[in-house]
């Protein structure tokens, strides 16, 4: 049997027998990444809407070192992390290296800068349209920002995609902070490289299946939302 | 009566780089009516337009309505109808509540009649972008009017529109004309000048050349550039 339809066939005796380490890992990586993506969007939203409708001194500098951080190498994101979380860094007295908070901190890290940039261009772009329209209207800026954010509301979902994919595929930071601790700081991406690691290579390929169809269902269900919106939006 | 009148505009300049968009231009506007401002592409009247609603701001010179400078207040009697309509996406009502829940006044008139008036009412549910251009520019009429503004300027808002859509339009400003709104309107069709006029502005290289009661514009321009203009020759 090739290793392909080993890998499948493993996957599928794991998802149907409800294996009950890979259902601690799954939901582990979830909650993870789903705290971190929304702790991402309450800092990043922001900093995108004003980097895209406010002019300041230095705009175009911040604006440069955010877009450089999207492309930061996790593992050094980690470094920096666990640098900082170690018991003779800055927060070590905290004591959350190795646990999934410092997980949740290296993700933040990782993927603010991406739903900052990413949403300042949208929101530039939208502003770029309204913003005659809006001087005319009187349209307070509070409410200009909000109509903004709804406007824009299918290209943020977008972005927050976008945020959600990078922090459940990255593997570098998490195993770096987290430790891949069995029952407690390990997640689909630590998983599969322990097993590569180990030479369980259909057991790694058929965590990697999952992950991509966890990725597909995140995927699936965002674009269910999107159309609901629209219904809701237009009445039918 | 529009209290918004007269409109005096006194010395007004502007300029980006080396180049005077708009020369030196002082006039009054006293009586209410149709102004319809006229002169080939690039001369300056969308400019002027905009400083006299107060998107862009003069390098020098000053405009008063009823002896003071535009300021909210002023704005919030005022609406614009641009060349390109800036609608939200959103359903047709959608774009009137909008404008509705902005300010809370009294005066509004409902979204109901305000459809009727240009003939959208049975596309109130349609997703405004999926409008054609003439229903675009009506629905942008419908939204400046169903705030009962004091004072309507309209940029070029009949230019590719169907004869139904133009005559709809017209037919809508002479109403809000004989309702007491004073309305300045930038035109290229001297057919529809004619019909609509009350005064007209004429302006090449951002200097103001006329400024006429309709009749004596059309029968016997002063400026040599307003009647070649009306002639159909290319201005230089
Ligand atoms: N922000 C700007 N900076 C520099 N030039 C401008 C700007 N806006 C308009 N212009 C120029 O000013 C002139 C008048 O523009 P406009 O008022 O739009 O003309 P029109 O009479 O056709 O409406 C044009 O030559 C245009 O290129
Ligand atoms: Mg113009």
């Amino acid at each position: 049997m090739s290793i392909f339809a080993e890998a499948t066939a493993t996957a599928f005796s794991l998802i149907i027998n409800a294996n009950a380490d890979l259902l601690e890992i799954i939901g582990l990586s979830m909650k993870v990444s789903l705290s971190a993506l929304l702790i991402a969007c309450i800092l990043g939203l922001p900093i995108g809407a004003l980097l895209g409708t406010f002019d300041f001194a230095f705009k175009n500098t911040v604006k440069g070192i955010l877009t450089a951080l999207m492309g930061m190498p996790p593992v050094v994101v980690g470094l920096i992390v666990y640098l900082h979380l170690s018991r003779s860094g800055l927060f070590g007295a905290l004591e959350l290296l190795y646990t999934p908070t410092a997980m949740i901190i290296a993700q933040v890290i990782l993927i603010t800068p991406i739903i900052a940039v990413l949403s300042s261009q949208i929101l530039e772009d939208l502003h770029e349209e309204y913003r005659d329209l809006f001087i005319s209207l009187v349209v307070p800026p509070p409410n200009a920002l909000l109509t903004y954010l709804i406007e824009a509301r299918y290209s943020l979902l977008t972005v927050i995609l976008a945020g959600f994919g990078r922090a459940i595929s990255e593997v570098g930071a998490v195993m770096i902070v987290g430790g891949n601790i069995d029952h407690l700081t390990r997640v689909m991406t630590t998983a599969i490289a322990l097993e590569t690691s180990k030479g369980e290579l259909a057991l790694a390929l058929a965590l990697g299946l999952i992950l991509l169809i966890l990725a597909l269902f995140v995927n699936f269900a965002a674009q269910q939302a999107k159309s609901l919106l629209s219904v809701q939006r237009y009445g039918g | 009566m529009c209290t918004l009148l007269p409109i005096t505009i006194d010395k007004l300049t502007l300029t980006a780089g080396q180049k005077t968009l708009l020369n030196n231009i002082s006039l009054n506007i006293t009586s209410s009516g149709i102004l319809v401002i006229m002169g080939p592409n690039g001369a300056g009247k969308s400019l002027f337009m905009r400083c006299l609603h107060g998107l862009s701001q003069p390098d020098s010179g000053r405009i008063l309505f009823a002896g003071d400078e535009i300021n909210q207040t002023h704005r919030k009697s005022q609406a614009l109808i641009f060349q390109k309509p800036v609608l939200l996406k959103r359903s047709v009502r959608q774009n009137l509540e909008f404008v509705r829940n902005l300010h809370r006044t009294d005066n509004v008139a409902s979204i109901e009649l305000a459809l009727r008036n240009v003939g959208l009412s049975k596309l109130a549910s349609q997703p405004a972008n999926q409008l054609s251009g003439g229903e675009r520019q009506r629905l942008a009429l419908a939204r400046a009017l169903m705030m009962r503004p004091q004072m309507l300027f309209l940029d070029e808002a009949c230019a590719n529109l169907d004869p139904a859509s133009v005559s709809n339009i017209e037919e809508v400003l002479r109403q809000a004309c004989k309702d007491g709104q004073k309305i300045i309107l930038i035109t290229h069709d001297i057919a529809q000048a004619k019909r609509l006029a009350d005064e007209v502005i004429f302006l090449h290289h951002g200097a103001l050349c006329e400024h006429t009661p309709a009749r004596v514009f059309f029968q016997s321009p002063k400026s040599q550039a307003a009647r070649a203009y009306l002639d159909g020759q290319i201005l230089v």
